[in-house]
């Protein structure tokens, strides 16, 4: 079939504005929807959805909470992996001392106090932008880690500071088996990101952008620049925080301060640059392609049979990545997600380009 | 000329008293005084640096005054955040096109509906009933401008990929959107070629004529002025030297001397 939009005549402004105009976007969200329900918890072994599709759906649900900061408001963000921090921990005390806590309640009542702490790290935005903003947000990333690893009471006085997390159980079932655990994720993933789709193209997300593009012209057609921000931070921090928990419940299985280090915070960011700034679409090409990479490396070195030492395979990833993001930050700063619209506006023409 | 329609112009309905604005050395503004009516145009001019735009800004709040009033629909106003101030009914655009970049024609001039379009985010979230409804029924009116500003055929464009005439006029129609009570115009046919100029001075004048919005607007072309305001004010060196109809003002000596006769 071919990808076109001309043939579908939008009759109505409410065709016009539903979530996914072009029908060929639609069959291939539909379809990739029942590939990642049917097919991939089929023929993925339990090697490949526990460790590779799993960390790749938690990754796309942060990088999605870090797109809509930073991509769409334009707040650049180093906290990421600290919001992430909060909400695992968050989640964890409240299932540990609040028994009977459902999961799911838990996560969002991790969610929104991992939110709140992003409305108080996001309080100095409002004066300060770009690069001193980076720098405050690296300071709740710093104070995040420090609080979490100097006072016991977050770690329930855990002498190793690696908790292994209590098991989920929802309706008598418990979600130990990779397959579940793989399900559950993407349940929660899938209605996150049509949310924050959802918000992007609704007065609020328009809001975002206008603050990105021109602040000075937001506050003068009405925005009031404090709150969008603020709410910015918050719902961004809600996503890292559910990514958090969910990386530290049905990923890793256990709550540590370590999983959650400025490290981690970059990955996310080199993600959402490559994926593509201000796209949610971009927010899973990015993280796919980070979780990829090293495989496609590792495997790309294991056909010259260990001749290539380990430390040289690992190097070659730093500067296989390295390189890409200067590509992406020079050449196309809207990332793959502008490579692939590129690609479907070509398709839109072809055979007959011009 | 706008007047002969026998259009009826009203109260005082932002008046500035004895304003004046400095940063360090600079007196940007210094005492001036000027009353804005009720569904009249208003042009503003005068030599670069005069301190046109700087007025602007003070109605809007992007400055405020260290001297003097302004008094919007007859109650004095605190110093209010020029998003509160939009939130009053005055809308404008920017002497350098000031649009969302990033974002399509038809987004730009939705924005300018966002203090009417609000509902919480959770609704935003769920994109259902009443939410999806609202922002139906207010893209039918962006709609409408988009029409009556003859820009059907760039709705979808990035405004960052339009020719610079074309982005002034999308930033009027974001102005629009608002539904402003005034709107504040600064220098919006600068850069443009003549047919530019006209369309833009039909669309003030059908503006102004057919929603009655009050209109302040900053030119340097004297044709256009003359052409379509009601009232005339003139600054220079950040004071008001003249102030009436188009005819007086050119007439007025002092404004010969500072502005028309003397070339800058
Ligand atoms: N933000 C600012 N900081 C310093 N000086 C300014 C600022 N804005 C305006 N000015 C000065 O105020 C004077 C009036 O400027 P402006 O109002 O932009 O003039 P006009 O719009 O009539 O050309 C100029 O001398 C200008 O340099
Ligand atoms: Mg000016």
């Amino acid at each position: 079939m071919l990808y076109r939009e001309c043939g579908q005549f939008k009759s109505t402004y409410r065709d016009d504005q539903s979530i996914f105009p072009i029908a060929q976007d639609r069959w291939a969200l539909w379809i990739a929807l029942a590939v990642a329900i049917f097919v991939v918890p089929t023929i993925g072994s339990d090697y490949w959805l526990g460790s590779i599709f799993i960390p790749f759906l938690i990754y796309a649900l942060a990088a999605l909470g870090l797109n809509l900061l930073t991509g769409y408001a334009g707040l650049l963000s180093l906290g990421t992996a600290g919001f992430m921090a909060v909400g695992a921990f968050a989640t964890y005390n409240l299932m540990i001392r609040i028994p009977d806590l459902p999961f799911l309640v838990a996560i969002i009542l991790g969610g929104l106090i991992a939110a709140a702490v992003g409305v108080l790290f996001g309080l100095p935005s409002l004066r300060i932008k770009g690069f001193y903003l980076a720098v405050a947000t690296l300071a709740a990333q710093f104070t995040i880690e420090w609080v979490l690893t100097t006072f016991g009471w977050f770690t329930n006085y855990d002498a190793s500071g690696v908790i292994s997390a209590p098991p989920i159980e929802m309706f008598g079932y418990e979600f130990k088996s990779a397959t579940s655990r793989y399900l559950l994720t993407l349940s929660i993933v899938v209605v996150l990101a049509l949310a924050a789709k959802n918000m992007v193209r609704s007065s609020i997300g328009r809001s975002w952008m206008a603050i990105r593009d021109m602040d000075v012209a937001a506050e003068v057609i009405g925005i009031r620049l404090l709150r969008t921000k603020l709410l910015a931070f918050a719902i961004s921090s809600f996503y890292c925080g559910v990514a958090g928990a969910l990386w530290a419940f049905l990923y890793l299985g256990t709550v540590e301060p370590q999983a959650f280090d400025l490290n981690r915070s970059f990955q996310i960011l080199f993600m959402i640059i490559i994926g593509g700034l201000g796209s949610i679409l971009g927010s899973f090409l990015g993280a796919a392609f980070i979780v990829l990479l090293p495989i496609l490396i590792n495997n790309a070195a294991g056909l010259f049979g260990g001749a290539i030492p380990a430390d040289v395979v690992s190097n070659f990833e730093l500067v296989v990545f390295g390189s890409l993001i200067i590509f992406f930050l020079i050449v196309e700063p809207q990332g793959l997600a502008r490579l692939w619209q590129i690609t479907k506006e070509k398709l839109r023409m072809w055979p007959f380009p011009h | 000329m706008a007047d002969e329609a026998g259009k009826h112009i009203g109260e005082v309905l932002l008046s500035a008293s004895n304003i004046s604005l400095s940063f360090g050395a600079v007196h940007a503004l210094t005492d001036v005084s000027a009353d804005i009516r009720e569904h009249e145009i208003l042009a503003i001019i005068g030599p670069n640096g005069a301190g046109k735009t700087s007025l602007l800004n003070c109605i809007n709040g992007v400055y405020h005054p260290q001297k003097g009033t302004i008094t919007f629909e007859g109650e004095p106003r605190a110093d209010l955040a020029p998003s509160e101030i939009a939130r009053q009914g005055i809308a404008r655009t920017f002497q350098n096109v000031a649009l969302f970049k990033g974002m399509t024609t038809l987004d730009n001039i939705m924005t300018g509906r966002n203090t009417r379009l609000g509902g919480n985010f959770l609704k935003q979230a769920l994109y259902w009933g009443s939410y999806q409804r609202d922002e139906l029924e207010h893209r039918v009116l962006v709609e409408k401008i988009i029409d009556f500003l003859e820009i059907q055929a760039i709705r979808k464009v990035p405004v960052g990929r339009l020719p610079y005439g074309m982005q002034k006029r999308v930033e009027l129609g974001r102005a629009l959107a608002a539904e402003p009570r005034l709107l504040l115009l600064d220098e919006p046919m600068a850069g443009m070629n003549v047919e530019e100029k006209e369309d833009m001075s039909r669309f003030v004048l059908d503006v102004n004529d057919e929603f009655g919005t009050t209109i302040a607007l900053i030119e340097h072309d004297m044709g256009v002025v003359m052409d379509i305001s009601d009232r005339v004010i003139v600054l220079d060196y950040g004071r008001k030297i003249a102030d009436g109809t188009p005819d007086e003002v050119r007439a007025n000596q002092a404004v010969i001397d500072a502005y028309l006769g003397v070339s800058h």
